[in-house]
């Protein structure tokens, strides 16, 4: 039979159409497979292709001084990134913009780093990149693949060292910041307060970043902004207002002594608000933005003056003659003294207290003095004699109580405890049990001894003087909610008027008479830091007008040799701001020796210290000689 | 429909045409790209190429079978010189860089000779089966077809084309069927290749070799032919892991890819991957005429060539897909019912035979957009660029034309239209 035969071929093509058939139906099922049933997951798959979330930053909160001026604003700046794509392509990439945007092997490796710690966000080339660099890029755009330009706010510190640090600076999250519970929520290479107020109110600062999506292609190219994807738009930071005065904190900036390092702090005895708060040498937070030049940053970390560390609150220094309004404040407590409480031995130059020998800062002797005298002339014998009669205990209860061991709380970060014994335990530590003595309140008495204090600390002592007794916690945007806030000196009106007059008298005609000013009276007290590495540290803590105080003034000064040397810029900074005859107060100098200052040792812990003080820096707490 | 002589085959004329039309806009469409590439332009090359098949298609529908067949051992010998030629000569080119199918002149790629080939070994295969009396009935009778097929098999294979090659395989078997060869000598044929494909699995090779076993005891062959059936089988099941080694790696990473795309997503599966969210994407209606991401944004691979369905797929969608494969099945039906209604054996088997390669290249180009198939560099006639396989399909269908209306000439026709 011939195989075409009609009816064989009839039977041959039923089984090539139905075999047709079959395997058409069969393409036809896995294409509804592929396209109906798999839309969903295909579609996104082909979304995450082309889609490139950009992340908008949002304008950090603006903040402003109490008058209403700026602190920090944010001003037009541009960034330069890559687009996410594979390492090889990033790595040609960068070499081939490297010399337009004046990158090194180095900082290459940089942006290669961050591209591998974060795949899927733009890698961050130039945090900021001058406007000649981002022209220059643009021009190339198209050689250029997956480059990202955008325009984003620059932080921008107007009076740049005048607040470094109490209004601190931004940088880029690290790693070990985004392990913590606040940060946790932040991408990789997103921008944080690092110091300062920048740092303690940055959740509210920072505001919510926005996001934008871009179409690329598969060479990781941008081709254009994605339409109707669900971009976002960034929510800005909410602004701050701080109870600053700019004018103030400027002209202390201004008539602080060139090239010395220490603090100051001006608040509202009344209230707690910090009016100003600087700290020298200071450092240019704007170097900060777009991340810090290396050398700069390594400048900053190797000079022996330690830019960065703000003095006001995170150095602690032997209060000296500063801490006698303490001793005074509770002895009229304990109802040791009266305002015209003599002591039994007069001061002839010094105190032979056992087999030791405790001197006056002034050889030739105070003769016989009441409470007041002695406070004005800040005479040693008479306060050693006062500490024996005080006590330790009572020494020590009373300043722990009124908080002289701890933090002040007020509304910044890194502030350091004081350092202060917890009770006499403390001492049979230290020297074992009874292998000590109750001379140890002859230092203590004297500010000298196991006490090393913080500038905001003392300045909050002063404040307690300056008002009603009561404590108030400095603050410099809101007062931070602390057991703190019932602590009160818990002394009368009456005792509290005698130790101001005493501080009057200490400008009158006292130690810091030199900074009188003619048609204001002005309370304070001057201190002398022991310095067994050089020279010793000045003090000088002011409030005034002295009958209705309305600011307190608290200064340090390294190596300043005595609080004296201190007083002019205290009383200056008074007049200023309360504007009394600034010409009279003009005419004082500060003058400070400026011989090249050795640098600040490390401290080593007290035994009963807290393990977060570890790292603080300290001048000195070992007592020697006595301190005017 | 005496009194309008001659008339053309309007369903195969109007399904070529349509075809060719879809194919031409989905070319253009593959080069609306957002990335620049050469691809933009080359939709007028195509137009070119579509006028020379129309010459080309014209030509040999003014060849009448006669000639044709008298002529067929002349191309035959051409194609195998062309292959020689290029095993010699040949040259890769874009995805397939690996293989050596192109014959290149002064830098200009000419053509790949293995297309051709293919309409030459249909038309020898369909010359020497014609000639028989009786339909095959032992695998020794069909020694000469696999000789035929064989020879272009192996210079294919050399350079490296496989996709080609297993084309071939594709037509002997079609050209067999049509022939009218038994089943079971046609499952003998195909046993050794199912023994390869299974042999890599222990257990699925078992079982084959088993239902293998209980065939032969049920068609009772003659015992050599079931000795030797059963000797290759075991054998391929030996030879099986020597012959992938011998595989390029390209070719193992594809049929590795085939297996599990997502091993290697950024290199091999790549090509697969990115074509089946392309397809996917698309869902039911598409996005658009010229607006599929994956292809602007060249995350679709060889948009032009290889993968243009997938194109069809992310911008029409479910309904363009399904607009395409009706096309080519009424393409495919057609050529069937002019294999049916031919006048004699030759044509009856040249058509079917082109309608077997057309087929094979369909179902291989459209499966492995979706990875139903794994992925080889054949064509998808009518849309891929490429002038080689377009001259093929065009002297295919310019047969068919042919043989139809020599069919209806004769009367034979009548009764259909």
């Amino acid at each position: 039979m011939n195989a075409f035969h009609p009816h064989l071929l009839d039977r041959r093509l039923g089984t090539a159409r139905t075999a047709v058939w079959i395997v058409l139906g069969v393409l036809v099922m896995a294409f509804f497979r592929t396209q109906i049933l798999g839309h969903g997951k295909y579609q996104l798959q082909s979304e995450t292709n082309r889609l490139r979330p950009i992340p908008l930053p949002a304008p950090r909160g603006v903040i402003y001084d109490r008058t209403g001026h700026v602190l920090a604003e944010n001003v037009p700046g541009y960034t330069v990134s890559l687009l996410p794509g594979p390492e090889a392509n990033l790595r040609s990439t960068l070499a081939r913009i490297a010399s337009i945007a004046n990158l090194d092997s180095a900082a290459i490796e940089h942006v290669l780093q961050r591209a591998r710690r974060a795949p899927y966000q733009p890698a961050l080339v130039l945090g900021d990149a001058p406007f000649s660099v981002v022209s220059a890029l643009e021009e190339r755009r198209v050689a250029i693949p997956g480059l990202l330009i955008q325009a984003e706010p620059k932080r921008y510190y107007p009076d740049t060292a005048v607040l470094a640090h109490l209004i601190g600076y931004v940088g880029e999250v690290t790693e070990g910041e985004r392990g913590t519970k606040r940060f946790a929520n932040i991408r990789l290479g997103g921008i944080v307060g690092k110091d300062g107020l920048e740092r303690e109110y940055d959740d509210t600062l920072r505001g919510a970043e926005g996001v934008r999506f871009v179409e690329v292609s598969a060479r990781g190219q941008m081709v254009r902004d994605a339409e109707a994807a669900a971009n976002l738009a960034p929510v800005p930071g909410i602004d701050l207002h701080t109870t600053i005065d700019l004018d103030l904190q400027k002209y202390i900036s201004s008539i602080f002594p060139i090239g010395q390092r220490g603090a100051v702090i001006a608040l509202n005895p009344n209230t707690g608000e910090i009016l100003a708060l600087y700290s020298a040498p200071g450092f240019d937070p704007n170097a900060f933005v777009g991340g810090v030049p290396a050398p700069y940053w390594r400048a900053l970390n190797e000079s022996p003056a330690h830019p960065l560390l703000d003095r006001a609150i995170q150095a602690r220094y032997p209060p000296g003659s500063t801490w006698k309004l303490a001793v005074a404040a509770m002895a009229l407590k304990r109802g040791i003294v009266g305002p015209r409480s003599r002591m039994p031995i007069p001061c002839r130059g010094g105190l032979q207290y056992g087999n030791r020998f405790f001197r006056c800062w002034d050889a030739h002797g105070h003769g016989d003095l009441t409470l007041s005298q002695a406070i004005a002339q800040s005479c040693d014998v008479y306060f050693y004699q006062l500490g024996i009669k005080l006590g330790v205990s009572s020494l020590l209860e009373d300043a722990n109580a009124w908080g002289f061991r701890g933090r002040t709380g007020i509304d910044l970060p890194g502030e350091i405890p004081s350092e202060f014994p917890t009770g006499l335990e403390y001492y049979d530590r230290l020297y074992g049990p009874r292998r000590w003595t109750s001379a140890v309140a002859l230092n203590l008495a004297i500010g000298q001894g196991e006490n090393a204090q913080t500038l905001v600390q003392m300045v909050r002592l002063y404040q307690q003087l300056a008002s009603d007794g009561r404590l108030r916690v400095p603050f410099v945007v809101r007062p931070a909610t602390t057991s703190a806030q019932n602590v009160s000196l818990d002394i009368s009106a009456d005792q509290l008027s005698t130790l101001r007059q005493a501080m009057i008298a200490v400008v009158e005609q006292g130690t810091a008479r030199g900074s009188r000013l003619a048609n204001l009276t002005i309370a304070g007290k001057t201190g002398t830091a022991q310095n067994p590495h050089g020279l010793d540290h000045g003090w000088f803590i002011a409030f005034a007008p002295a009958d209705k105080p309305e600011i307190v003034i608290g200064a340090i000064i390294e190596f300043a040799r005595h609080g004296t040397v201190v007083a002019p810029l205290v009383t200056r900074a008074i007049a200023h701001y309360l504007g009394i005859d600034e010409h009279a107060a003009a005419t004082l100098r500060v003058t400070v020796p400026n011989d090249s200052a050795p640098t600040p040792f490390q401290l080593p812990t007290l035994p009963d210290s807290t393990a977060d003080t570890t790292t603080a820096r300290v001048d000195s707490v070992i007592p020697r000689t006595p301190t005017r | 429909m005496l009194s309008r002589a001659r008339p053309l085959d309007k369903g195969l004329l109007v399904s070529v045409v349509a075809l060719a039309l879809y194919g031409l806009a989905t070319l253009y469409s593959a080069g609306q790209t957002d990335v620049p590439s050469f691809v933009t332009t080359i939709w007028q090359r195509q137009v070119i190429w579509l006028g020379v098949g129309l010459i080309v298609g014209l030509l040999t529908f003014r060849t009448s079978p006669r000639l044709l067949e008298w002529a067929t051992p002349f191309v035959y010998a051409i194609a195998i010189f062309l292959l020689l030629l290029t095993l010699v000569i040949g040259t890769g080119a874009g995805t397939a860089a690996g293989t050596k199918s192109w014959i290149t002149i002064g830098g200009h790629r000419l053509g790949q000779p293995a297309e051709l080939a293919k309409v030459a070994v249909i038309l020898m295969l369909a010359r020497w089966l014609a000639a028989l009396r009786e339909p095959p009935t032992t695998l020794r009778q069909l020694i000469i077809p696999l000789v035929i097929a064989g020879g272009p098999f192996a210079l294919v294979v050399l350079q490296h084309d496989l996709g080609s090659a297993i084309v071939f395989v594709a037509i002997v078997f079609f050209m067999l069927f049509w022939a009218g060869t038994k089943p079971s000598v046609l499952v003998f044929l195909a046993s050794p290749l199912i023994a390869l494909t299974l042999a890599f699995s222990t257990l699925a090779w078992t079982v084959w070799i088993a239902i293998l076993l209980a065939l032969l005891l049920w068609w009772r062959p003659y015992l050599w032919e079931g000795v030797l059936t059963m000797a290759v089988n075991l054998g391929m099941g030996i030879v099986a892991f020597p012959m992938w080694n011998r595989l390029a790696p390209y070719q193992q990473h594809r049929l590795l890819a085939f297996l599990s795309p997502e091993v290697d997503p950024r290199a091999t599966g790549w090509h697969v991957i990115q074509s089946r969210v392309a397809v996917g994407s698309g869902g039911l209606l598409g996005k658009g005429f010229t607006e599929g991401t994956q292809k602007r944004l060249a995350f679709l691979p060889a948009q032009h060539t290889d993968f243009i369905f997938s194109v069809v797929g992310e911008e029409l969608g479910f309904v363009g897909v399904l607009a395409a494969l009706c096309l080519f099945a009424w393409l495919l039906f057609n050529l069937l019912r002019i294999a049916r209604k031919a006048t004699d054996p030759f044509s009856s088997l040249c058509v079917f035979g082109i309608a077997g390669l057309l087929f094979t290249h369909i179902v291989e180009n459209v499966g492995m957009t979706i990875n139903l198939m794994p992925i080889t560099g054949i064509p998808l006639p009518f849309f891929s660029y490429g002038g080689s396989f377009l001259l093929a399909c065009s002297i295919g269908v310019g047969i068919a034309l042919r043989v139809a209306w020599e069919s209806r000439q004769s009367g034979y026709a009548e009764a259909s239209q």
